[in-house]
Formats: C-alpha cells, sequence, structure tokens
C-alpha cells in the first residue's frame, strides 16, 4: 500500500524571524570596586538560517553577549530564548567555535569532534553511525586526510576547522562563532571565510558571530550589529546587507551595497563611538 | 639527510673493497666508483663528512661527561693518598668487583647479599610509595576540584609537609610494633605530599578553554574526568611522583639505619661497624645510580604524556 502523501504533522506556528529572541538583557558583572554594568537594555530577534555578526570596539562586550546566547553565563536582567525555549545553560543545541579552537591536544582530529559527535547522538546511533557522522564533519572543512592528526601537527587554519567540523557535527540550531579567525593570517583568514559561507549555505545554519573585522562582517552577514562602547555597552545600530548569496569576495569589492555598508560600518566605529585611545 | 644518501650498489661495492674509506681517499676512489654507480660520485665524499660531523658532536657530548668523572676519580685518589683512612678508587675498585661476584647470597638475617639489599630497599619504597600514590593522587584531584576541602586542608598539609621524614618513625614503632612496616610508613608519609599537591595544583591549572568545551557540550562528570581532566593534570601529577619517588629513595636509606633488617640502609650502617668503608663508598655509588635510574625512568614515561596544544 502506498501511502498517500500526508500533510506535515501540524507544528505549533512558529515565528520564524523570532528563531533567537534576546530581550532586554543586561548583564552586571561584580568587581572589587563594585558592580560593573556591561550589557544594558539589548533586544535582539535572530531568524532562522540567518547570519549575524557582532561588531564593535574591544571591551564593548560582544563576547559577552555571545556568551550569554551560549549559556555560558547567565544575564543579571532580561531573557533569552531560542527556537522557543528559554536558554538556561550550555548545550550542544547551540555550536560555539572558539577563537583560540579550544581543541584538546591530547586527542586527534578525529577524536575532538567524535567528543561532540558521542554527547548528541552517542545514546540513539551506532558506532558505526557516530564514525560516519565525524568523517562527514571533517569533509566538510576539508580536512578528512589529517583525522588521526593531533592538534600539534596541524596548522592554525587546520585547527580552526576542526573546531568548526566540532560545532557544526553536532547539528547545532544556532552556530555561535567568537571571533574564530581573529588568530589567523588574512590569507587563511579569507580562505576559511569562503569555506564558512560554503558550509553555512549548505546547511543554512542560524549563526551569530562575532568579529572586529569589518570586511568580514560585510562579506559574510545578512546583519551586522553595531555595538557602542561600554561600559553599558548596547546596539548602536544594525544595518541589513542586501546582498544575493552566494556571495564572491572578487565581485563584491567594487559593488556600490557593499562598499555603502563599509562604509557605514567605517563611520560608526570610527565616528560616531570613537575611541579615546 | 639527503646529503648521506648512496645507491645500494656504490655502497656494497665500497664494502667489497675491503679497504676504508676515509674521506681524503674517497675522492680518488670516486673515478673507479662512477663506473658501477649511477652518478654516486659525490657520495662517499659526503659520508665522510657527515661521519666527520657525527664523529666531532659525539665528541662535543661525550667528552665532559668523561673528563668531568676522571677529575672526580683523580681527586679521590690524591685525598685517599694524603689520608690513610679513606680507600682509593683502585681499592673501592676491587672491593665492588669481589662484592658483585655474588651479589645474591644469604647468610642468616644479618649477612646477604648487595642485591637482596637493594632489592629490599626497593621493595620498601614500593610499598610506601604506591600506598602514597593510591591515596595522594585521588586526594590531589578532590582539592584541585572543590575549594571548599582545598580550604579545609590546607592548613594541614602546610603544617606536616615540613616535618622531618625520621620524625614519623617512633608514630610509625608505636602504631605497627615491627621495623618494617614503620619504615614503609615514613615512606608513604613523605612522598605523599609532592604527589597530593602537583596533582591539585595541576587540576587548578586546567586552562579554561577545555573547561569550556565541556560546559558547552554539556558532558558528564565522568567524560570530563576521562577526557579533559585526567589527561591534562597528567604532566603535574608525573612531576609529582618523580619528586615523591626522589624523596622516598633519599629516606629510604636513613630509615633503614634506624630500623634494621635487609636493606641499603641497613648495609651501610652494617659495613660502618665493620669499619668497612669501600663497602660504603660502593653503597653511596649504589645508592646514586639506582636513583638516576628511578629518575629517568619517569622522566621517560612524562616525555610520554607531552602534548603540544
Amino acid at each position: 500500500m502506498v501511502p498517500l502523501a500526508q500533510p506535515a504533522k501540524s507544528a505549533p506556528p512558529k515565528d520564524l524571524t523570532k528563531y533567537l529572541e534576546i530581550d532586554r538583557v543586561g548583564m552586571v558583572f561584580p568587581t572589587r570596586n563594585g558592580a560593573f554594568q556591561a550589557l544594558r537594555d539589548i533586544s535582539l530577534n535572530v531568524a532562522q538560517g540567518e547570519f549575524v555578526t557582532l561588531i564593535g570596539h574591544s571591551g564593548c562586550g560582544k563576547s559577552t553577549l555571545l556568551n550569554l546566547v551560549a549559556g555560558l553565563t547567565t544575564p543579571t536582567s532580561g531573557g533569552l530564548l531560542c527556537a522557543g525555549r528559554e536558554i538556561r545553560g550550555p548545550g550542544p543545541d547551540r555550536g560555539v567555535v572558539f577563537q583560540n579552537h579550544s581543541l584538546l591536544p591530547w586527542l586527534t582530529s578525529f577524536d575532538n569532534v567524535m567528543l561532540a559527535v558521542e554527547r548528541v547522538f552517542g545514546p540513539y546511533e551506532k558506532k558505526a553511525q557516530l564514525h560516519e557522522r565525524v568523517h562527514a564533519a571533517l569533509k566538510m572543512v576539508g580536512l578528512d586526510h589529517a583525522a588521526q592528526k593531533r592538534p600539534g601537527e596541524i596548522s592554525g587554519g587546520m585547527k580552526q576547522r576542526v573546531g568548526i567540523a566540532r560545532a557544526l557535527a553536532m547539528q547545532p540550531k544556532m552556530l555561535l562563532l567568537d571571533e574564530p579567525f581573529g588568530a589567523l593570517d588574512a590569507l587563511t583568514r579569507a580562505q576559511l571565510q569562503d569555506e564558512l559561507m560554503r558550509i553555512v549555505g549548505e546547511t543554512g545554519s542560524t549563526v551569530m558571530m562575532v568579529t572586529h573585522d569589518v570586511d568580514e562582517a560585510v562579506l559574510l552577514s545578512d546583519r551586522i550589529v553595531m555595538m557602542t562602547n561600554g561600559p553599558a555597552a548596547t546596539i548602536g545600530e544594525i544595518i541589513n546587507v542586501k546582498l544575493p548569496k552566494p556571495r564572491d569576495r572578487l565581485g563584491l569589492a567594487h559593488d556600490t551595497t557593499t562598499i555603502d555598508a563599509r562604509s557605514a560600518v567605517l563611520e560608526f566605529l570610527y565616528q560616531k563611538q570613537r575611541k579615546a585611545a | 639527510m639527503s646529503a648521506i644518501s648512496i645507491q645500494p650498489e656504490s655502497l656494497s661495492s665500497i664494502l667489497q673493497s675491503g679497504r676504508a674509506v676515509s674521506p681524503s681517499q674517497a675522492t680518488a676512489a670516486a673515478p673507479a666508483l662512477s663506473t658501477v654507480g649511477v652518478s654516486a660520485a659525490p657520495a662517499p665524499r659526503a659520508l665522510g663528512t657527515a661521519w666527520r660531523l657525527l664523529a666531532g658532536d659525539l665528541a662535543f657530548r661525550a667528552l665532559p661527561p668523561v673528563l668531568g668523572l676522571l677529575l672526580f676519580v683523580g681527586v679521590w685518589q690524591l685525598l685517599a693518598q694524603t689520608s690513610p683512612q679513606l680507600p682509593g678508587p683502585l681499592k673501592v675498585w676491587d672491593a665492588a668487583v669481589k662484592l658483585f661476584a655474588d651479589p645474591f647470597y644469604r647468610k642468616g638475617p644479618n649477612d646477604q647479599g648487595i642485591g637482596w639489599n637493594i632489592l629490599s630497599s626497593l621493595q620498601r619504597v614500593g610499598i610506601g610509595f604506591g600506598l602514597a600514590a593510591l591515596v595522594g593522587i585521588p586526594l590531589g584531584f578532590m582539592i584541585g576540584r572543590f575549594t571548599f576541602l582545598a580550604r579545609m586542608t590546607d592548613p594541614i598539609i602546610s603544617l606536616l609537609k615540613p616535618v622531618s621524614p625520621l620524625a614519623w618513625l617512633p608514630i610509625g614503632l608505636l602504631v605497627f610494633k615491627a621495623a618494617n612496616p614503620a619504615a614503609i610508613w615514613v615512606i608513604f608519609i613523605s612522598s605523599i605530599w609532592p604527589m597530593i599537591i602537583n596533582t591539585s595544583v595541576g587540576v587548578r591549572q586546567v586552562p579554561q578553554d577545555y573547561l569550556n568545551v565541556a560546559r558547552v557540550l554539556n558532558l558528564s562528570e565522568w567524560t570530563v574526568f576521562r577526557k579533559i581532566l585526567f589527561p591534562a593534570v597528567l604532566p603535574f601529577m608525573l612531576t609529582g611522583v618523580r619528586l615523591a619517588i626522589g624523596v622516598a629513595w633519599l629516606v629510604i636509606v636513613a630509615a633503614e639505619m634506624l630500623t634494621g633488617g635487609v636493606g641499603i640502609g641497613f648495609w651501610v650502617w652494617d659495613e660502618w661497624n665493620n669499619l668497612n668503608v669501600q663497602h660504603i663508598i660502593i653503597a653511596i655509588i649504589v645508592i646514586g645510580i639506582v636513583g638516576l635510574l628511578l629518575e629517568l625512568g619517569l622522566v621517560a614515561l612524562a616525555r610520554r604524556f607531552e602534548y603540544k596544544s
């Protein structure tokens, strides 16, 4: 018997423009000299499949905001929702890529990724399937050949790729990137940006990325969230980068939309939020 | 490496020619070889240069220690000539040859070969040190992981750590009412501190990055221990083990002097009562060598667990 095509089970109507909801979030750190307000009154919605970058001067709390989304810290006021559920702590539904790769040096690339895969899929899948997932993730970042190498034996760019593979292998709802290419040289950075674009295009991931590289923000983002200087930093401006995807680095160099977006960000950073040296 | 690569056929022809190829001869031999070898002419010369470099390097490394030892033995000889009680190197060597001709004899409880003495000392160290590791390493992990426990134990450890190991001997004799367990007790109590302290420091110094990975992945405590904590702490732990075994080997000699029985420490004391100074010097050298071997073994072990991030 051939089952008739059935309509998908009636899922609760989800507002896809509010996949991630940040609602009036504030963050106060206790310090020796009293309370330090790092963030105040931040509200932002991220749609499913959207690529959002946070940009701002160092110390403006963009990493703090990302850590709040990751669940590594809890806000002192306001709340965060991911796919309709409150973010109470870190979890494998939000894959994080750290700036300094954070691979475990005693594990091979394969085992570093396996650590994440086992955590998420271990209870449901057989060993062969888990292996398959790890290989697929490594292949996606072009590192299948280095599966048995330890982090000490591969280059900085390769380490960062393993970090991305580890985050992606969990099939997270969101990918959180904390200055993932900040420590890399310009050529490697460009190459990894291109790869990230391709991977995000293939997987349709929802991404939030912290950066202080203006070109990187323009190239990758759908929206650029610019933050004011701390203390008590908040969202200053948001610009939409209305460029079709996939984007081509060379083609965009002289594109007017790119140039406009770029100068808008630069203006914000170096005129409106000029930092006293 | 490429400088000394030679075609196999040219190498075998050198060997078959039956004469040593010194660097100067190699140049002369080269044209003759070129009929056999395929563009192998410069190879023997390169080989000679490489050998010379290698020999030079070897001499540079081996020469200073050998010179140092010779100087040491020379000074010893001079001292022995000026004071008649101190036996010179040759006398000690003769005694050592006799002693090591039969290291495993048994003529009653107080007269056994030096081999038995060393082995029973090592056995005591092994038991005392092993028990200390069994208690100290898990304790160190817990102290490192839980600040409350660290603050609880800190005053006790700070108070007891600087106590001379032998001060614990009477307590051991009191509790165990026998010399052998008392000696093991002293080893236990003196070698436990470095292991506790190094392990706990290691746990506290696990990079926050690794722990963030654990938090982001939401790993279970057991997985965190197996995959992150233990490998990260291992180098610190092994340093503690190395320090501990050094202390244990230092202490055993003194403890055995007091407790008696079979053991290298007691043996030294016995030979002192016999006024056999040659044997005392032999014992000193043997104790040094055994301690060095223990240290080297653990350094080699530690090197296997070093990782570059």
